[in-house]
């Protein structure tokens, strides 16, 4: 089954005296298969967070039709099986964390005492159980996004929809997210998270999705996005005289970058690394490491927004 | 259930604002002065401190309805508090019927405290209860939650502070459009007798609610009338909050 479909999505809002209308969507055409880990990427004001919006109900759509769990997004009850998390999140105030989780129960419509062991549970999971009852002003950032994270899974959604979950948060922030979300992934839900950071999405995602000024540039595997194929190797030397250096400079890509006693090259084949494995151990000196590098994720999103600018 | 939810929420958020307490306290002081001018009117000592009471009731009520009301929608999309609770299966409408709710038992509580104070201190200075004082405050209540109806309207699809200029604006002319109406009779052309006409098809006839002097003074209005500007209350409130409704469905919660 599909988690979420859309078909010729189109948002235009109107800005300016004038309202002058602004196309933010393009007739996006987007299907996110159930138990899919979903990275929606793009620059900032590319339409994530109005796709994202539209998909909860808090925007219209202004032409085509969306689908979340095979229920038409315009239907409030689709939400029901849904989570949500949106971007730098903001609740209220003088709530404890507690006293939210029950808000949210309730308006999830579940029952008191199911609602109760789910947010004991939750608070576990996202391991806010000691400060259950503070309330949210007090909390950090990182907290506040975690808070954010269990009330989103409520209700034991089948389909979680994040916005932006790492936005703002210092590393361990960001790690102890992204460890909630690859949770989520080992338990089988539909993830589908908007982010501009590409290196969580890289670790995290099944599928990503490029959006370019609100349209699709690409979708798919990240290993049919990015081949199998190895683009070069980099090799690492130590205690190269500096002939050798200069000598096999002339086979790396890049000019050989020397810290201390090591240098590393970067070379095209394997060929080249036959040649600079042998010319390093006759020179006397050792060979640290041999990695062979992929294409990643953020060279294919700079050169798809590059083509985007081109175009 | 979600209605009652956003209820609870939007009280316990009126209740912690400290303007709340504030005006309470304004109200009390004001019934609590006017035995100062008892004094000076030998003889109408009670009818002062009715008089007084009931106004200050209704304009601390009046107050709490227009800088709350017009609060309770636009500050959730402001702070976009708005988001986790419309993304569940929350409707719109009920958003709008939970923040209504939610503003009328602030008030509820806050009349009743201001009408506790009013009747204890009549009984202090007359040696008896004054019952002919509760449709004034009935109806009082039910214009207040017409006006935080008209709040949410217009906070619906405008800032605060020109929902709080609108919502003032149906007071205002709410309260006059019987003397308007009558002017525009005996003196006013074509023109102002048209425009006034269209005003009271507009705007709700207010003064029908303010009934207090009559009560201070004994005039027994009857049952029917106060039952008749109940009706006539619920009428305009239902049609506030029904285009509350319509258009904040519409609204993109940006």
């Amino acid at each position: 089954m599909l988690a979420i479909r859309t078909e010729g999505l189109c948002k235009d809002y109107r800005s300016g005296f004038w309202a002058r209308r602004t196309r933010v969507l393009h007739a996006l055409d987007l299907t996110v298969e159930a138990g899919e880990t979903f990275g929606y990427l793009g620059p900032n004001g590319a339409g994530k967070t109005t796709t994202v919006k539209i998909l909860v109900g808090l925007v219209h759509a202004s032409a085509g039709r969306a689908w979340l769990l095979g229920k038409d997004v315009r239907d409030p009850e689709v939400r029901a099986a849904v989570g949500f998390l949106p971007e730098s999140p903001s609740f209220y105030d003088y709530l404890t964390g507690e006293e939210f989780l029950t808000y949210a129960a309730r308006l999830a419509g579940l029952p008191r005492r199911l609602a109760r062991e789910q947010i004991r549970g939750l608070l576990e999971v996202v391991s806010l159980s000691g400060a259950r009852r503070l309330q949210l002003r007090k909390y950090s950032k990182g907290m506040l996004q975690r808070i954010g994270l269990a009330q989103a899974l409520l209700g034991d959604p089948g389909l979680v929809i994040l916005d932006e979950p790492m936005s703002g948060l210092d590393p361990i922030g960001r790690k102890e997210v992204r460890d909630i979300m690859l949770r989520l992934r080992a338990e089988g839900r539909t993830v589908f998270f908007s982010s501009h950071i590409i290196p969580d999405v890289e670790m995290i995602c099944d599928r990503v999705g490029i959006l370019l000024g609100g349209r699709l540039a690409r979708v798919g595997r990240l290993d049919e996005l990015l081949g199998t194929e190895v683009e070069s190797v980099e090799v690492t030397a130590v205690g190269l005289p500096a002939s050798t250096v200069e000598e096999l400079g002339a086979l790396s890509l890049v000019p050989p970058l020397t810290q201390g006693e090591r240098t590393l090259f970067r070379l095209r084949g394997e060929l080249d690394v036959d040649k600079v494995l042998r010319r390093v151990l006759e020179s006397g000196g050792r060979v640290a490491s041999v990695a062979p590098q992929k294409r990643s994720l953020e060279e294919l999103f700079l050169a798809e927004v590059r083509a985007g600018t081109q175009r | 259930m979600r209605i009652l939810a956003i209820a609870l929420i939007a009280f316990t958020e009126a209740v912690r604002d400290r303007i709340l307490y504030s005006l309470l306290a304004f109200a009390l002081a004001m019934i609590g002065s006017s035995t100062v001018l008892v004094s000076l009117s030998v003889g109408a000592e009670g009818k002062i401190v009715k008089d007084l009471g009931l106004g200050a009731i209704s304009l601390v009520g009046i107050l709490i309805a227009v800088f709350i009301g017009v609060g309770l929608v636009s500050r959730e999309i402001e702070r976009r508090t708005i988001y986790t609770v419309m993304a569940r299966p929350t409707r719109r409408s009920e958003l709008i019927l939970g923040k209504f709710c939610g503003l009328g038992l602030t008030l509820l509580i806050n009349v009743a405290i201001m009408a506790l104070g009013l009747l204890g201190l009549a009984r202090l200075l007359e040696g008896r209860w004054s019952p002919e004082l509760l449709p004034a405050i009935l109806l009082a209540f039910v214009e207040l939650l017409l006006l935080t109806a008209a709040a949410i309207l217009f906070s619906a699809f405008t800032t605060p502070t020109l929902s709080a200029i609108f919502t003032l604006s149906v007071f205002v002319i709410g309260r006059l459009i019987g003397d308007l109406q009558t002017f525009a009779e005996q003196f006013g052309g074509v023109g102002l007798r048209v425009l006034v006409t269209g005003l009271s098809y507009t705007f709700p006839n207010l003064s029908r609610f303010n009934i207090a002097e009559a009560s201070v003074h004994g005039v027994q209005l009857g049952a029917g009338y106060v039952l008749l500007t109940l009706l006539y209350g619920v009428a305009y409130l239902v049609l506030f909050l029904a285009a509350a409704m319509a258009i904040f469905a519409r609204r993109d919660l940006k």
